[in-house]
């Protein structure tokens, strides 16, 4: 059951087959068998279980509240869970119970799902995991060989999402397959008064509808985005889904998006400028964590945030605040705000020029071992991790990876679809069309359980075989 | 109201443009020895403040003084700028303070359309251009009463900019000998108010209250165009009283719902402007006047000792009446600006440029704010002029007070009595008594009504002039009488009865012989006037007070020559 898409659950709730709190207790019991891979960060066990019993009430009552009713979700932990400590996998946030639900949290929630827990994420979602500023929606999933969906920037509200870059910031949505995806996102787009930043326009829930074949499509490939450093294998996957197109009968054709070489750097520069001033909130004053000093404001100010962060977020603070100070402001700040825009434009160019989607790898290659992980700096990790989709984050577009195949060792491949600004319906009827045509292999985790022991090393994560 | 509240004029004064009490109280300013030393035969820089207008002395270049003001008000509205929490001056601390306001992580601005509407209004009425697009920027620092690290506000692209503030000052000793100036403003921005930080010295702990963080503020800035204390005050009196018009702040700098930063510095006339200094938080018009005076003073002083003028933060240090510079403030301070990103561009209309079929809930059309102006000051005195045949002092002094106007109008409307005297006994007697028991006119005891019957009596002669006033101290005692009343019970309405005064006459002269006979050797009309003014003073003593002098004087004047 725990291996199956949200539709199927939910069809399975409504017939009775499995009740709510069977469904909580059976993810439950993965998490805690999983624990060694630190997937979570807390688990809201009690608070899963009374939700589970509430939306059972429902069900037997025959009130229930939709297709997420009695879903099992995981949260990262960045979002702001009202009464569920929110950490942001920091010291600075240790012990931070947030009095306020997200307003997607809060929008799961009424639509009847069961909050499991808070996932893990490096500190304030600086790295691959997390929600989607650079690509840490998509590249876990293709890392997993799940889909992961970002939405257009406006689109879904980043109320409670505690920020990192506050203009490239998009809750992302991770499920097994787009279809659940598009439900998800029906349930959270929409104008939030909370959120200046959402669209206006009313958003109503919509099922993606089937498309039927390609023949109208046009489906650009970006010439600048085939780099040395792409594998072979990741190459390979992506001709021929670019084939299956054509074949299909879809025009498919090459793009180009000039700026694309000077996105990372831009991208850094805009980033960090933009977690130095959010990150100035966490002073030990109102919340979070206070060191011992207090000789000063300034010097508690001080030790405070030396022991709240770690080397990483110091680091982009540091980076940050001398990008905006009023001697560099012009040369850094206002420059790669230029080049932001330019960037913008090509994509706007490209869609312009009659292409509908285009498609692009999700990342460089399938997941490093984590000994391999480890070695590179954040920095330069972040660049080669980013490196396709966070153009997509400075555009404000939306894009969604979609597993595709298993490498030669056995580990998941995905690859992108982009599609123009607030057009996230056509581009996930696109990404279901082409998940269909693939077939990728559901990963059974419950499989996967019963052939390891809980010792398990992580380095053998590489070996892990997943049902065909 | 529990503490006196620090006003514009001073009791005694009828009327006050910007005339700022001078020499009364310059503490232990001396100690400086700046105005002291001074060989300008002033012995008050307030009282002549006009340093270019001074003659130099030998072998001196003459000084001018250029200054520019920051003013910050605080809107009046319900709720605060990007937050839903409530906005009340001195509630128990911490009480009006949104997840938002205390920079919860993950909650975002929600720009308040009052606040948006309250700009709009103070720059229409301060003749600026309304920028149909502005933009919102951080401004970073750290600071205990700033939860965020930065405050909210419109750097690059304010809401409205280049307008003009006329106001008038005082030029001669006269109060009637007014000038008119203008200042440019340069522009008006909407900002984040700061919580307050109270420090507990003893236990040395600072408290924190995040009351006021997040209250909506515009910032209003002057360019450099006044060159004393006096003019700064004047035109930050005639903001205030145009803001009190419009409504859009209570500006009460008691209150601290109008701040202000002047901007100092001191050049030879035909050279460059000299090095400035910055003197914050100033929260009366009198400290204005005073610290931008003494400052003027103090850069003229450095610099003809050769020492040179620092680009620096002072305070004003109230009680010893100088400037010291602010210790917090020392060393280079780096805002670090940058876009709000959660806020996207203010988009403000006017009739031509709105959609078809806007949401009237989600526009702001310049046009039907302008529409929907109300009077200004300059308008109102104007009208006074217009209509009562009113000096300007007096109508200056009628807008003065919170209140005073309304009540002045309301007594108009209801008297037989001529608007000069209106104006007199209002701005006199009625100013006079409210400054004295320091009552605002809302609290006064008097109702227009009142005074306007006790001016009809005295209109139709029912009640002399000195009876008028004891009806009026009675009034203001003892409340819920009508002038009528005390009138017939203290019998102070005034004899017709001419034989009757004839006869009071006649008993008075008789009872005094000495006086009469000494009248009657002189000839009465180029006579002692001391002496009929006596008899006069005793048959309105025998009546009570309640015959008409100037009957008395005919009809004793007719039994004198006859």
């Amino acid at each position: 059951m725990l291996g199956r898409t949200l539709r199927e659950v939910s069809t399975a709730l409504k017939q009775g087959h499995i009740t709510p709190t069977e469904l909580c207790q059976k993810c439950l019991s993965l998490i805690k068998k999983t624990k060694f891979l630190n997937a979570y960060i807390t688990v809201s066990e009690e608070v899963a279980l009374k939700q589970a019993e509430e939306s059972e009430k429902r069900y037997k009552k025959g009130h229930s509240l939709g297709d997420l009713d009695g879903i099992p979700v995981a949260v990262k932990d960045n979002f702001s869970t009202s009464g569920i400590e929110t950490t942001c996998a920091s010291n600075m946030l240790k012990g931070y119970v947030p009095p306020y639900n997200a307003t997607v949290v809060q929008k799961l929630l009424d639509k009847g799902a069961v909050l499991m827990g808070k996932t893990n994420l490096d500190e304030f979602a600086m790295g691959a995991l997390g929600s989607d500023t650079g690509g840490s929606t998509r590249n876990p999933a293709a890392h997993c060989g799940v889909v992961g969906f970002k939405p257009s920037y406006g689109l879904v509200s980043r109320h409670g999402l505690i920020p990192l870059v506050n203009s490239m910031d998009v809750p992302g949505i991770l499920t097994r397959c787009v279809d659940d995806a598009a439900i998800v996102l029906g349930m959270l787009a929409g104008h939030d008064p909370k959120d200046s930043t959402t669209i206006q326009d009313p958003v109503k829930p919509f099922t993606l509808p089937t498309l039927a074949d390609v023949n109208k499509l046009c489906i650009g490939i970006p010439k600048e985005y085939l780099v040395p450093e792409l594998s072979s294998e990741v190459r390979s996957f992506w001709s021929k889904a670019a084939n299956l197109f054509e074949s299909e009968g879809a025009k498919v054709i090459e793009v180009s998006l000039p700026h694309t070489s000077y996105s990372i750097i831009c991208y850094h520069v805009l980033c960090t400028s933009e977690v130095a001033s959010n990150m100035a909130r966490f002073d030990g004053l109102e919340y979070g964590h206070r060191c011992d000093i207090n000789v000063s404001t300034e010097a508690m100010y001080a030790a405070t945030r030396r022991e709240g962060f770690n080397d990483v977020v110091r680091g982009r603070i540091l980076s940050g605040n001398f990008f905006l100070l009023k001697e560099n402001y012009e040369k850094y700040f206002i420059k790669a705000q230029k080049v932001r825009r330019l960037i913008a434009n090509d994509f706007v160019n490209v869609f312009n020029s009659g292409v509908d989607v285009l498609l692009t790898p999700t990342t460089l290659s399938e997941a490093v071992p984590y000994l391999e992980f480890i070695k590179e700096d954040n920095r330069t990790r972040s660049a080669q991790d980013d490196i396709f989709t966070q153009a997509v984050n400075m555009a404000g577009l939306p894009a969604v990876s979609v597993p595709v195949a298993l490498s030669n060792q056995g580990l998941p491949i995905g690859l992108q679809f982009i599609g123009r600004a607030f057009c996230d319906q056509q581009l996930l009827t696109v990404a279901s069309w082409f998940e269909k045509q693939v077939q990728f292999p559901v990963i059974q985790l419950q499989e996967l359980m019963d052939d390891f022991s809980s010792d398990f090393e992580i380095e053998k994560l590489s070996s892990v075989s997943l049902k065909q | 109201m529990a503490a006196p509240v620090l006003r514009w004029s001073c009791v005694g004064k009828r009327w006050v443009l910007a005339c700022i009490d001078g020499g009364s109280r310059h503490g232990r300013g001396a100690a400086i020895g700046f105005t002291s030393r001074r060989k300008r035969g002033q012995s008050s820089v307030a009282q002549q403040p006009l340093i270019t207008a001074q003659k130099s002395r030998k072998g001196e270049h003459e000084w001018a003084a250029v200054v520019g003001l920051e003013i910050h008000a605080q809107i009046s509205s319900n709720s605060k700028l990007f937050s839903g929490s409530q906005v009340h001056f001195a509630a128990p601390p911490n009480s009006l303070v949104s997840f938002f306001d205390a920079s919860l992580p993950g909650t975002l601005p929600v720009l308040n359309r009052r606040c948006v509407e309250a700009a709009v209004m103070t720059g229409l009425a301060l003749n600026c251009r309304i920028n149909k697009k502005s933009l919102f920027d951080r401004k970073h620092y750290f600071y205990a009463d700033l939860p965020a690290g930065y405050q909210i506000t419109q750097q690059r692209l304010p809401i409205a900019v280049n307008g003009s503030l006329a106001y008038s000052v005082c030029v001669g000793k006269k109060p009637s000998q007014v000038s008119t100036k203008t200042v440019r403003i340069k522009q008006i921005q909407l900002e984040q108010d700061s919580g307050k930080s109270l420090h507990d010295e003893p236990r040395s702990q600072t408290l924190i209250d995040l009351n006021r963080a997040g209250v909506g503020l515009l910032e209003v800035v002057l360019e450099p165009d006044m060159s004393c204390g006096e003019e700064a005050a004047s035109a930050v009196r005639e903001l205030q009283l145009i803001l009190q018009a419009l409504g859009t702040s209570q500006a009460n700098m008691a209150e601290g719902q109008l701040r202000v930063d002047a901007n100092i510095s001191v050049h030879h006339p035909g050279e460059p402007l000299g090095v400035r200094t910055e003197v914050k938080n100033l929260n009366s018009a009198r400290f204005l006047a005073k610290a931008i005076d003494f400052e003027i003073e103090r850069q003229i002083h450095e610099l003809e000792n050769g020492r040179k003028i620092l680009n620096e933060t002072r305070s004003f240090d109230y009680k010893l009446g100088c400037t010291m510079p602010m210790r917090d403030k020392e060393g280079k301070q780096d805002y670090r600006f940058m876009p709000e990103p959660n806020l996207p561009p203010l988009l403000l209309h006017d009739t031509a440029s709105l959609p078809p079929g806007a949401d009237p809930q989600q526009v702001i059309n310049i046009d039907w704010i302008r529409e929907q102006l109300p009077e200004l000051p300059s308008e109102t005195r104007e009208k006074l002029i217009q209509q009562y045949g009113m000096l300007p002092e007096h109508s200056f002094a009628l807008l003065n007070e919170v209140g005073l106007l309304e009540f002045f109008q309301n007594v108009i409307k209801e008297t037989r009595a001529e608007p000069k005297k209106v104006t007199s006994w209002v701005l006199n007697i009625f100013l006079g008594f409210l400054k004295q028991q320091n009552l605002t006119v809302n609290e006064s005891p008097v109702t227009p009504s009142a005074l306007a019957e006790l001016l009809n009596l005295l209109d139709r002669k029912a009640i002399s002039s000195s009876a008028a006033k004891q009806v009026f101290e009675e009034l203001w005692r003892s409340k819920g009488k009508t002038p009528s009343q005390i009138v017939s019970e203290k019998k102070l309405e005034l004899m017709q009865d001419q034989e009757a005064l004839e006869r009071v006459c006649h008993t008075v002269m008789e009872g005094h012989p000495q006086v009469f006979l000494s009248l009657k050797v002189m000839d009465v009309k180029r006579g002692n006037p001391r002496a009929i003014n006596k008899l006069i003073g005793l048959v309105r003593k025998a009546t009570l007070n309640r015959a008409d002098p100037t009957v008395i004087k005919k009809i004793l004047e007719r039994k004198l020559s006859s």
